[in-house]
């Protein structure tokens, strides 16, 4: 035995390491557990390691001050070296972080990995899940430019909903009276204090019941978990088909997370670091707040649904979600595993990510927001000026003056909040234009006091030539049609 | 190992046990009187952001000669309570109607929606929000769009020249101005 050797095992009668790696890393998983689909929880964690060690050096320069926040990030940005590119790591790292966690938990549930008798370690994968979450929005916080303070003007409105202590959550929230340094030292707290703590003690429950109820076994189609016999099948396949996770399952695992870092590092390096934009100053509010793209579909949920059920379900519906995963293991803890016999989990999955892809998507365009300068900035069609009277020119003019470009389009260009205008003349006659421009209605505002008659007679004249040349203008109906109009 | 023994064996000398669970129950009692003492100045700290001398005070916004009459103009203000960090997140915008000689509105720049910034736009008379597409009258009613009610109004005054609003505190569905 040689000198090294022996120093060796020294170490090992003291340390136990040999055990520790027998009963940790080198633990014996299903052979078919070493699949490329099972690679999506070590690439959670792969996430949160980089996230940990960007996020302390990002610390070692940010300054959680409402004074200074929003400057050292600028510092980071343009003048400590590579402090741009670590800004991007961080920022990256989250975005894979969130798409990981969520493909990992969708990849679970649709292999059954959340049935008996690993019901536990759904449960903290949920709670990593929401942390995550938590850790996203706080950061977006951190970042204390507009899209921050206006984000958490929108947590404050949706804490002011609630009825008795809406007041006193808002207070709590903000840690004062309004958005000020008290409210981002609380998120800093959060985000660097006791999330991360959190998430550490959460993983390392995660990964002891992975480790005492072993990984869940590649599911067979008709193959059912049975409380009774469970335990003794899943010896038996240990027996026949058992592996040693390290070196035999760990192969797919460290090529997807090495795959993983550098897809991170090139979307660094490529696209740089979000933000920040513009100066956390509320007197500046020529500003069209948006949140990161993982709260994208939240936001859009607030623009689409009807008033009357928003704060009930602003109030109700994460609470509904959150226990309806909890509660899942309970609710179908045993029978099929494959995704191949469960036809609700599959469409249910896809429903989830269709709803989420949709929503995020027109969170990006938001059809139901005014674009704010369509009136001053986008041109009128050429062909909708041509051959038009002094009087329908003027209509024109008024169309861009009174911002009806905010919310209604000519020729693609404009908000899309009210139907466009190109071919109004075919769905509305000249006294239905009138009454819609005076009265409003259908969603848009009464404009009777904001139009002297001159101008309702000028508007009213141009919208009725914008109909296709074969199309004529609609007419009433009460009028019979006459030869020549 | 030892004590277990002495704990177990039938030994007559029962006093032993008794003073073994005695000091147990002395030392459970004990902490738990340090956890109370420990966590009432916890929660009181946590709690310390409701426990405010005021949440609103008067706040000047300028000589009135500001605001032209049948206008509509944004006003900034420095907020009553703010810690010296704060920076610029201490100052406040709000929306300024003065309608005929001394007659105003003044309303807090958040949409009644989720709390985006509304803009004014004088030549449709309309506040637009970005967020949502909240829309609001001049005389900040409700005209479109998904807020549940108008722009928050703020309580004024006129003293010495000056317009004086009400205010300090983040406006929302549970605290209007």
């Amino acid at each position: 035995m040689g000198r090294l050797q022996a120093i060796a095992v020294w170490l090992d009668q003291r340390l136990h390491l040999t055990k520790l790696f027998e009963t940790t890393a080198g633990h014996t998983v299903p052979a078919r557990s070493g699949s490329w689909w099972y690679v999506f929880g070590s690439a959670t964690l792969v996430c949160f390691i980089i996230q940990v060690v960007t996020g302390i050096l990002l610390a070692l320069l940010y300054i959680p001050s409402a004074n200074e926040a929003w400057l050292s990030l600028q510092y980071l940005n343009y003048q400590q070296p590579l402090g741009w590119y670590l800004r991007a790591v961080h920022g990256w790292g989250s975005n894979f972080m969130v798409a990981m966690i969520s493909i990992h938990m969708a990849q679970t549930f649709l292999f059954g990995a959340h049935k008996y008798p690993r019901e536990l370690t759904w449960i903290a994968g949920v709670f990593l899940f929401l942390c995550t979450l938590g850790m996203a929005f706080t950061g977006q916080v951190l970042r204390w430019d507009q899209d921050a303070y206006w984000g958490l003007g929108i947590g404050a409105a949706m804490m002011g909903r609630f009825p008795l202590i809406g007041r006193e959550l808002v207070a709590l929230m903000l840690g004062g009276l309004i958005i000020a340094g008290e409210t981002l030292s609380r998120f800093f707290t959060l985000h660097v204090f006791v999330i991360p703590g959190l998430i550490i003690a959460l993983i390392s429950v995660h990964l002891r019941l992975v480790l005492t109820a072993g990984i869940n076994e590649y599911p067979e189609p008709g193959k059912l978990v049975n409380k009774e016999t469970y335990h003794e099948e899943y010896e038996a396949l240990l027996k026949k088909t058992g592996v040693p996770f390290y070196p035999k399952a760990i192969d797919k695992d460290i090529t997807f997370s090495g795959l993983l870092i550098l897809a991170i590092l090139t979307c660094a390096a490529v696209f740089g670091p979000f933000g920040p934009n513009g100066p956390p100053d509320p007197t500046l509010i020529n500003t069209v707040p948006r949140p990161d793209f993982y709260f994208l579909p939240l936001f859009s949920v607030f623009a689409l649904l009807p008033p009357y059920m928003e704060t009930f379900l602003i109030l109700t519906a994460p609470v509904v979600g959150i226990v309806l995963l909890l509660v899942l293991p309970f609710l179908s803890g045993t029978g099929e595993k494959s995704a191949r016999r469960r036809p609700v989990a599959v469409l249910s999955v896809i429903f989830i990510f269709l709803n989420l892809s949709v929503l995020a998507y027109l969170g990006l365009s938001s059809p139901w927001s005014p674009h704010m300068d369509a009136w001053s900035a986008d041109p009128t069609p050429i062909e909708y000026v041509k051959n038009r009277t002094p009087l329908e020119l003027q209509g024109a003019l008024v169309i861009q003056d009174k911002q009806c470009r905010n919310c209604h389009s000519l020729g693609g260009r404009g908000g899309e909040r009210g139907p466009a205008l190109d071919g109004v003349a075919t769905r509305l006659t000249h006294d239905q234009l009138i009454r819609q421009v005076l009265q409003g209605g259908g969603n848009m505002p009464a404009y009777g006091k904001q139009l002297s008659p001159p101008e309702v007679t000028a508007l009213v004249a141009f919208m009725e030539t914008l109909h296709p040349a074969h199309e004529p203008p609609a007419r009433p109906s009460a009028v019979p049609a006459a030869p020549g109009r | 190992m030892a004590e277990q023994e002495m704990g177990n064996s039938k030994t007559p000398s029962a006093w032993k046990v008794s003073r073994r669970s005695f000091l147990f129950k002395l030392g459970m009692g004990l902490n738990v009187v340090a956890a109370a003492l420990v966590s009432v100045p916890l929660v009181g700290y946590m709690l310390s952001a409701l426990r405010h001398k005021a949440w609103q005070a008067w706040i000047p916004l300028g000589p009135l000669n500001d605001f032209p009459e049948n206008q509509t103009r944004l006003a900034t203000y420095v907020n009553p309570f703010t810690r010296p960090w704060d920076g610029q997140t201490s100052n406040q915008p709000c929306w300024v109607r003065r309608l005929e000689g001394e007659k105003f509105q003044v309303f807090a720049i958040n949409c009644t929606h989720l709390g985006c910034p509304v803009r004014w736009f004088p030549q449709s008379g309309l506040f637009m929000c970005p967020c949502h597409g909240g829309v609001y009258y001049a005389d900040g009613s409700h005209a479109s769009g998904p807020p549940p009610r108008g722009l928050y109004e703020y309580e004024t005054k006129i003293k010495d020249g000056q317009l004086w609003v009400r205010g300090g505190e983040l406006p929302t569905l549970s605290q209007p101005v």
